[in-house]
């Protein structure tokens, strides 16, 4: 059947134009209307792009683009961008968190001054990240990247009279800066070596970097410095505890849920399309092992350090870095043994379910934060009693997160455990599961603490701030309903991922 | 599709009842759960099933979508019913809607979460009765501890805190065990399965059992896998030495949920344990067959040791309640038509028994505040029909002919005196006959201090009858408990007709 309107290939790119276009819009209305706090104006402009993105991403995915069964992928400028279903899966990620925090940050932000400048710094942040989804060449992955780095610096920061804050922006800034370097230095040791910028051209020209294959080790290691700075992925997690406790919880849960996903989407482009492990392992490189490593230490030190913290935002800053470990297993699983689609495939999948149940966990704090009950778990004593909805929500994140039945984050874990088990990858497979039922101790404790501990302190009664309840209420309802329709988003990631994996 | 609207109802109303007000969340909980209960019971009458699930069955209400496929295994909501699960189906509906009633007047805080979670668990509990999918079912089976938890953790007694974590981290531990024996069983199997169904590993199983997975050879692994399957489920039944949770959690757990806990959440592991550990693995049942009987009858003589040394009366009832899993145990390692049957029976009848008997415990600690038995004297006077209603189910329990213990029990001794496959049958059936002294006693003493002789009570407020509400769902399972006993066949016709093909495959008879 041919298309009713055959469109221009650059249409395409249209989930991540219409982030771009809201955020300038919103520039507009600024000029427009200067220092505006009409939030509803605002948070409406800002959900409403990052919805129809979310929208046009999906038709797009359902309509087959990139498809190579039915409409193929879409190579644009050269190469430069690529617009595949693992792209669209990704798109659907970053919109879906987008929209999200955008509506939970009309209550948040209820006597900001900087009303315009945070929405549009924010879609211009997801602009980058779903750019970053579609990055088919070192060059527009580094750029995608800083695209959607500059504007969180500015967002963690954002809070100019709190001094958490603006020190959580200036260390994220610092490293970011750092890593940024790690980065583009390790891109310029790739292309000495083999010569191309773009992906493919770099696994096509490999056979004529035998002779530096030296310098292509460590610029690959380099470049995995960048990426585990991105996700947030040990050596270079420090940054993030320190940013998320002290970001406005809804930046935190943009970065830790939209970011993180965005970063692992190049990571997995790059390694999987630029670095055939076949090849690379001929020439003594076995990359699949460095992740491997990582992808361990990252769950254990994310897990532990979320132990045994006191303060519920550090908690889940820690928790993130453990679930950017299991992510890992992604790349770890791609040895060239088994199937690796399902791997890969199961890692998109867990950072879809991720995108869901890590921002509502973190919505919810910014609702305490709302509220003013404080930081640490004694704090949250007792919260169910006045908020049950809410409560009731958190409890569905933290036992999702925990991967615990019948929520989400059971089922992408369980496709991560099959999958490093088929890559034979049992190590990988035990400290997944130690570390789960690890997390269970610290998740529950937060339940345990809404629900079941008496409040230490009297509190007055609890607003229900609209914005805030809307996008936690959704989180809620998206972790568990995307169970039954479990089964096409599994055949669209293990596909999307196929087509990736060499 | 009667499963899924069973399932969808309790789940539906769950959130209506989470969200309504304090004040009609009981009343509305109990209309909502009507519907499944009707339901479940329309569904017992037209059943038409037969056969076992597992091996060809016929099989009653059964649905099968495509759910999930990954990679080379398929996952699938696979839900029907048979001779065994359908009577466990029905008894958690009915229980569910006798719970919510009798919590009517000890649950006077957060009453709509109360409810809600009432509901949400009865959806699970039919989900792991009705499912035939491995991953559904331990979806539902992970999902009923979420609940459990909560009403053991908010509306328990002081020690709920330390009771609901270990109940938590004791089962769920259980199940890890459990699941990862039986995924690196399903790997095992390697390409004669391709989908998680139960019935298809259980035919893969019977037909020649793993392969060799990760340098294990093939009969190592299934033999770990019975062992860990095994460990896993005895935890949730609980089997004596893995039993220390439960009087913990039932002593602390109000009322309703230690209904819930002896009446349904004890039979999804000896039903585990009849679906996986003796349906799949005849070789290794019959390999292990001594020991296995040999805990059974430790945790029958040791439990009623347990249940003789307490005071409280909610203890007492607990840890019986170790002792008439042991008999289902003993049951199903007979592996005769009269053992596993009579096993399956004593899951429904104990179900109705403990919920009884432990309404009955509630209804006096509502009045009286104690649970002590040394505290009290002559309760007859004062609660006469809920009092009666104790009796009638210690009677019950004791195995008084023409109630359903006694049905169950002999069931059970005669299976298991005439097992073949169990060597020193007649001398392990011996011994367990001899839990019933003890049972006998225990109960006879207990109530003859509490409930006859002076009355000696000093409160400052008037302990008097129980309210229409409290003692109605006490009649309904003492009537129950009596049409089973007067009748077994109302359902131990179908479940012969699903235990014979499992006899079938170990060659008993």
């Amino acid at each position: 059947m041919a298309p009713l309107i055959e469109l221009h290939s650059w249409s395409a790119l249209a989930p991540m134009l219409i982030l771009a276009l809201t955020g300038l819009a919103l520039f507009v209305f600024d000029s427009i209307n200067p220092r505006s706090t009409n939030r509803s104006a605002l948070a409406g402009i800002s959900t409403a792009g990052a919805l129809a993105s979310l929208g046009v991403a999906v038709w797009y995915i359902v309509a087959g683009v990139g498809d190579p069964a039915r409409r193929g992928a879409f190579d644009l400028f050269g190469g430069q961008l690529i617009v595949d279903q693992m792209a669209l899966f990704f798109m659907v990620v970053v919109a879906v968190v987008t929209a999200m925090v955008s509506i939970a940050s009309y209550d948040y932000f209820l006597e900001h001054a900087y009303q315009a400048e945070y929405y549009s710094l924010m879609l211009l942040a997801a602009t980058g990240m779903s750019t970053m989804a579609a990055a088919n060449s070192l060059v527009t992955v580094f750029i995608a990247l800083e695209l959607a780095s500059l504007p969180s610096f500015a967002l963690v920061a954002i809070l100019k009279t709190n001094r958490g804050s603006v020190e959580a922006g200036l260390k994220y800034f610092l490293i970011g800066a750092l890593s940024s370097a790690i980065f583009v230095y390790g891109i310029s040791l790739v292309y000495g070596a083999t010569g191309y910028m773009q992906l493919d051209a770099i696994a096509a020209n490999l056979e004529g970097a035998e002779g530096f294959s030296g310098l292509l080790g460590l610029g690959v290691v380099m470049l995995i410095g960048g990426f585990a700075y991105k996700t947030a992925s040990v050596p270079f997690h420090f940054w993030a505890p320190e940013a998320y406790e002290g970001a406005p919880a809804p930046i935190s849960a943009f970065l830790s849920s939209a970011s993180k996903a965005a970063g692992f989407v190049i990571a997995f482009r790059v390694f999987a399309t630029a670095f055939p492990i076949e090849t690379m392992a001929g020439m003594g490189i076995d990359w699949t092992l460095a992740f491997v490593i990582l992808s361990i230490v990252t769950m254990t030190i994310g897990n532990f350090a979320a132990a045994t913290q006191e303060n519920v935002k550090r908690m889940l800053a820690y928790s993130s870095v453990g679930h950017a470990g299991y992510a890992l297993i992604g790349l770890a699983g791609l040895t060239g043994t088994g199937s690796n689609d399902v791997v890969l495939g199961a890692a998109m999948m867990h950072l879809l379910v991720y995108g869901f149940m890590n921002t509502g966990a973190f919505l919810f704090i910014a609702l305490a934060e709302y509220w003013g009950v404080g930081r640490t778990f004694e704090d949250y004593n007792g919260l169910a009693k006045q908020a049950p909805m809410a409560s009731a929500a958190m409890t569905i994140f933290m036992f999702s997160l925990a991967g615990i039945p019948p929520f989400g984050g059971f089922f992408s874990k369980y496709f991560l455990l099959t999958g490093a088990i088929d890559a034979g990858l049992l190590v990988v497979a035990v400290a997944l599961v130690v570390n789960s039922a690890l997390s269970l101790y610290y998740y529950s404790r937060l339940v345990k603490a809404l629900w079941i501990e008496e409040p230490v302190l009297e509190r007055d009664s609890l607003s229900q701030p609209t914005g805030l309840y809307v996008a936690i209420i959704f989180a809620a309802v998206m972790t568990v309903v995307i169970l039954p329709g479990f089964g096409p988003v599994a055949d669209t990631a293990i596909e999307a991922a196929a087509a990736v994996v060499p | 599709m009667m499963i899924e609207t069973l399932i969808a109802v309790a789940l539906v109303g769950a959130l209506l009842t989470f969200v309504a007000p304090n004040k009609v969340a009981g009343k509305l909980a109990f209309a909502i759960s009507l519907i499944p209960a009707a339901l479940s019971l329309w569904m017992f009458t037209a059943f038409d099933g037969s056969g076992n699930a597992l091996l060809d069955g016929q099989l009653a209400f059964e649905s099968q979508m495509e759910w999930i496929q990954l990679g080379e295994y398929s996952i699938s909501w696979f839900v029907g019913l048979d001779g065994i699960s359908l009577p466990l189906v029905v008894l958690t509906t009915v229980l569910i809607t006798l719970a919510i009633v009798s919590s009517w007047t000890p649950i006077d805080d957060r009453q709509s979460q109360f409810y809600g979670l009432l509901l949400f668990i009865e959806a699970n509990l039919i989900g792991v009765f009705a499912a035939l999918d491995f991953f559904l079912w331990f979806v539902f089976w992970e999902a009923v501890l979420i609940p459990m938890y909560l009403l053991i953790g908010v509306w328990g007694g002081p020690r709920r805190k330390y009771a609901a974590i270990k109940f938590f981290v004791y089962t769920n531990v259980a199940s890890l065990v459990m699941f990862v024996a039986f995924i690196s069983l399903v790997f095992g199997l390697g390409d004669s399965v391709t989908s998680f169904a139960l019935p298809e590993i259980a035919a893969a199983m019977l037909e020649g059992g793993p392969g060799s997975f990760a340098g294990i050879a093939g009969s190592t692994l299934a033999a770990a896998v019975f062992i860990a399957m095994f460990l896993g489920f005895a935890v949730k039944v609980p089997v004596v030495p893995f039993h220390t949770w439960l009087p913990d959690a039932h002593v602390e757990a109000p009322t309703p949920a230690s209904v819930l806990l002896a009446g349904v959440l004890l039979k999804m592991g000896t039903y585990a344990l009849l679906r996986f550990n003796f349906t799949m693995f005849p070789d290794q049942v019959e390999a292990f067959a001594i020991p296995i009987a040999a805990l059974a009858v430790i945790s029958v003589i040791y439990g009623a040791m347990l249940a003789l040394a307490q005071t409280d009366l909610k203890r007492i009832v607990a840890y019986s309640s170790v002792s008439s899993m042991g008999y289902v145990i003993l049951g199903l390692v007979a592996y005769t038509q009269f053992g596993v049957g009579g096993a399956t029976f004593q899951m429904v009848s104990h179900g109705l028994i403990s919920g009884l008997m432990f309404m009955a415990v509630g209804v006096i600690y509502n009045a009286t505040h104690t649970r002590m038995v040394t505290d009290m004297s002559g309760m007859a006077d004062r609660m006469p029909i809920a009092v009666g209603v104790l009796i009638a189910g210690a009677f019950g329990y004791m195995g008084l002919p023409l109630m359903s213990g006694f049905a169950a029990e002999y069931f059970i001794f005669f299976g298991a005196f005439g097992s073949e496959m169990l060597e020193y049958a007649p001398a392990f059936t011996a011994l367990a006959m001899f839990g019933i002294v003890i049972v006998a006693g225990y109960l006879l003493f207990a109530m003859q201090r509490t409930l006859f002789g002076p009355y000696r009570l000093e409160t400052d407020y008037d302990v008097g009858r129980a309210p229409l509400h409290d003692v109605a769902p006490m009649f309904v399972l003492l009537a129950l408990i009596i049409a089973l006993g007067v009748a077994p066949e109302l359902i131990f016709d179908m479940i012969k007709d699903a235990v014979d093909p499992i006899l079938a495959l170990g060659g008993g008879a």
